[in-house]
């Protein structure tokens, strides 16, 4: 499970708004126990409607911030564009880390989409998301 | 020159479980090799075959990334701290 507020809902989303029409994407602070505390931003390095890379300065940040505060890095968001808000075969591979939260946002339809998943062993499964 | 390098956490199970370590050399080049000769298990991880950096690693001598201090080649001072982390990417390539 993934516990968010509002603002942090918003946060994601206008990251991904703003990034448009490129992917957008950032990182999430948090604990072990899903709550996150902190959403960070990033610049999507990839530049690309396609594919999403966090920043890798923004990345050294938040693992300093996340160590300075207590804190865990615990998940990252992206967007789709033009597709809906499940991980692509791309994600799944690149998704290394099975205590990770992965948030899909998508952007296809006039209503921004938002779900989380795990991904463990390459198999997907969406999780309940809290505000 | 000995640097302390910081392992994340997807690397730790191969490592013992530590969450950093002493390494010698005076290039990112000679740590990673230094590390990889050390555990070989994590090679494929950190450099390609030619020994270039992997493209989903992110290596940094204290603050910065060394894809902007010469990758391999960026030097190495006493005490430095490098840090790998994965890089965080995905997307329909």
């Amino acid at each position: 499970m993934l516990s968010l507020s509002i603002d942090h809902v918003n946060a994601i989303v206008a990251t991904c708004i703003r990034a448009l029409p490129d992917e957008g994407c950032g990182l999430l602070l948090g604990t072990p126990d899903g709550s996150v505390v902190e959403v960070m931003a990033s610049p999507n390095a990839a530049r690309s409607s396609r594919v999403y890379e966090v920043d890798s300065r923004v990345l050294l940040q938040a693992y300093r911030r996340a160590d300075d505060e207590g804190l865990l890095v615990i998940g990252v968001f992206h967007s789709h564009t033009h597709s809906e808000a499940y991980p692509s075969p791309t994600d799944v591979h690149q998704a290394p880390d099975p205590l990770w939260h992965y948030v899909l946002v998508s952007l296809r339809d006039a209503t921004a989409v938002m779900r989380s998943y795990r991904i463990i062993d390459g198999i997907v499964s969406e999780e309940e998301v809290r505000r | 020159m000995t640097a302390k390098v910081r392992i994340p956490t997807v690397l730790r199970p191969a490592l013992g479980g530590v969450t950093s370590l002493a390494v010698e050399g005076s290039t990112i080049g000679e740590i990673l090799n230094r590390l990889t000769s050390d555990y070989p298990a994590i090679r494929g991880q950190l450099v390609n075959e030619d020994g270039t950096l992997h493209r989903f690693l992110n290596v940094y001598v204290n603050d910065d990334d060394v894809r902007y201090l010469g990758g391999v080649d960026a030097p190495v001072a006493n005490d430095d701290e490098i840090t790998l982390l994965p890089a965080v990417a995905g997307g329909f390539l």
